[in-house]
């Protein structure tokens, strides 16, 4: 398919599930799924900075957690969401920016930079679970430690704080952010600035030599990804009315990795079918005693690594291209420069 | 007299106890197309490195015409017109050779004008028919040419080639010594080889580099004629 094919074909894929999922679903089933999609979000801001930035971070959870957190003590202290939402995303997009200039600009390497962003949601972790008693307000916001911050309230219809949204009106916010978050990145990606992020990811050397600041760039794409993952974080917390410590945990970051590991690296397709996927998974592990959910995480993880390196969307688009006289062995690498 | 369009002052370059480029004084004019030969480990990569920021020099200083840009970002540099095609290949790889040109065009300007200069650079070095490629499938001595390319269509003023030729064969070779002249029309050029028959078809002045000094710099001729040039090549292939 061409570049507007795929595109129209998935935009209208994701507005069918927007409209048609209320229909199958009962409560419980749409619920899920809106939980789902806030993972999905957060999956699509590590595939975008991993896979298209070359950028190593194992912490997109930092910011994940900073947006919820944001959003719960902002919509505490002020009522109405609408406000609280763009700051869940603005806050962790500076954060993003100010982590990016240290890393990016000091000259850091691609590994250490996988070291810094895991340890800086190890500290949030740390921060936000000592942050217990009445001690740690911010305003009418108490950050509770590790008993985690409740009874958030949830969103509700811009500029009216007396009508919240119910949870099917949550999920088509939910939904519509993530189609929304996938158009963004598809035009970042279209553009001449995301031509230049994917050329950097093949070869820094070559584009400095071209004239482009590198540094800019990663730095810029970093903090994209984190004020998608921070939006991601404020759609979690309203899910559940809650967040705790928690969504800094390595488990979580681990997770994130993993959907975009088994969906699909290089694409952005692949980390929401993962999201999807690996989530529905967990929820099924969850409700039978018999298997460990982290056990059946890590096999999948080891599965895809040694059989399916590029995750599944990659493959499957490599079965249904026409492909001349077996060069089948590179179309998957042709996909990691499709969205 | 102009002022040339590149000098280098007293250009040192230091790798712990190695002295790669020792005190290098160098200069050359605008439009001029200059060749470097020296043996192995001579320093002529380094040196490249050091003129696009790639490498700090220790000491000295680097000037483009009469501007200082010693130890200067290498985005910078090659924004002051300064392009290189380096000696281990610096390609897009997973990107299509077109894709490779574009990003290389776009730097500056409107899309329709990069577009235009892609057309026109795939076209000039013969690389149309095979635009959808990726460059990672190509044979060395295309992905040498899409390199070229990218250099070409970023529209520097001086030109840097380093080992154009290597691993080419011999209709590569003539259709890049062809390039070369042609490009001679309207940048300044330094190349640095190895093979000397390559030498031969495209040099006037060439510079000898060894163990990281210059050892003579004079007309093709004369420098292929040299007994001490000859010495340092002693084993290889010798003009
Ligand atoms: N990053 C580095 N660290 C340490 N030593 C280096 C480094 N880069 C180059 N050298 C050394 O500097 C010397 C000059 O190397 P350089 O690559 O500039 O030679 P060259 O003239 O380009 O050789 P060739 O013709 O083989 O390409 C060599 O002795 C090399 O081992
Ligand atoms: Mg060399």
């Amino acid at each position: 398919m061409t570049g507007w094919a795929s595109f129209v074909a998935m935009v209208a894929a994701g507005l069918a599930l927007l409209f048609g999922l209320p229909m199958v679903f009962d409560l419980f089933g749409l619920l899920q799924m809106t939980v789902f999609v806030a993972m999905a979000v957060l999956a699509l801001s590590q595939g975008f900075i991993w896979g298209y930035g070359g950028v190593m971070s194992f912490g997109q959870t930092a910011f994940f957690g900073l947006g919820g957190y944001t959003y719960a003590v902002a919509v505490l202290n002020m009522g109405d969401s609408t406000v609280p939402v763009l700051l869940s995303v603005l806050v962790p997009t500076l954060f993003a920016a100010l982590l990016g200039y240290f890393m990016f600009y000091g000259r850091i390497s691609d590994a250490y930079i996988g070291v810094i962003t895991l340890t800086v949601t190890v500290i949030l972790f740390n921060v936000v679970n000592s942050t217990a008693g009445d001690f740690y307000t911010i305003g009418n916001a108490a950050l509770g430690g590790f008993n985690g911050m409740p009874s958030v309230p949830p969103l509700n219809v811009p500029g009216d704080p007396s009508s919240p949204l119910d949870p099917e009106q949550t999920w088509y916010a939910a939904m519509g952010a993530l189609i929304l978050v996938y158009v963004l990145l598809r035009m970042i990606l279209a553009s001449r600035f995301g031509r230049v992020v994917v050329a950097i990811r093949e070869n820094e050397t070559r584009a400095q030599l071209l004239g482009y600041d590198t540094r800019l760039y990663k730095l810029v794409v970093f903090a994209i990804g984190g004020g998608i993952a921070g939006l991601g974080g404020c759609l979690y917390t309203n899910w559940g009315s809650f967040i705790s410590p928690t969504v800094f945990g390595l488990a979580a970051s681990a997770q994130v990795l993993i959907y975009v590991l088994v969906g699909g690296l290089g694409t952005l397709l692949g980390p929401i079918l993962g999201a999807f996927g690996i989530q529905y998974l967990i929820s099924l592990i969850g409700t039978q005693e018999a298997v460990n959910a982290n056990l059946v995480l890590g096999a999948i993880l080891v599965v895809f690594v040694l059989l399916v390196p590029q995750g599944v969307v990659p493959v499957v688009r490599g079965l249904f291209r026409r492909v001349p006289n077996g060069r089948r062995g590179r179309v998957a690498e042709a996909a990691v420069v499709e969205p | 007299m102009t002022a040339p369009l590149l000098e280098a002052q007293g250009v040192t370059m230091r790798f712990g106890g190695v002295t790669a480029v020792n005190s290098v004084n160098f200069a050359l004019r605008e439009m001029e197309l200059r060749c470097l030969i020296g043996p192995n480990g001579a320093g002529k990569s380094t040196f490249f490195k050091m003129l696009t920021g790639q490498l700090r020099p220790s000491a000295g200083r680097i000037l483009l015409r009469g501007r200082d840009i010693t130890g200067a970002e290498p985005y910078r540099i090659a924004r002051l017109g300064v392009g290189i095609k380096t000696q281990v290949p610096n390609v897009f790889d997973g990107l299509s050779v077109q894709e490779n040109v574009f990003v290389a065009a776009a730097r500056r300007g409107s899309a329709s004008q990069a577009r235009r200069i892609t057309a026109a650079t795939l076209e000039r070095l013969r690389l149309t028919a095979i635009a959808g490629r990726l460059v990672g499938q190509l044979a060395h001595g295309q992905r040498q040419w899409v390199e070229v390319a990218t250099v070409l269509a970023q529209e520097p003023e001086l030109v840097l080639l380093d080992e154009p030729a290597a691993g080419m064969t011999h209709e590569e070779v003539l259709r890049t010594a062809e390039l070369i002249r042609e490009i001679n029309q309207t940048h300044a050029l330094i190349v640095v080889e190895h093979d000397m028959q390559f030498i031969r078809m495209i040099a006037r002045t060439v510079t000898v580099f060894n163990q990281g000094s210059i050892l003579v710099e004079d007309d093709v001729e004369r420098v292929l004629a040299n007994a001490a040039v000859r010495d340092v090549y002693l084993g290889k292939q010798a003009a």
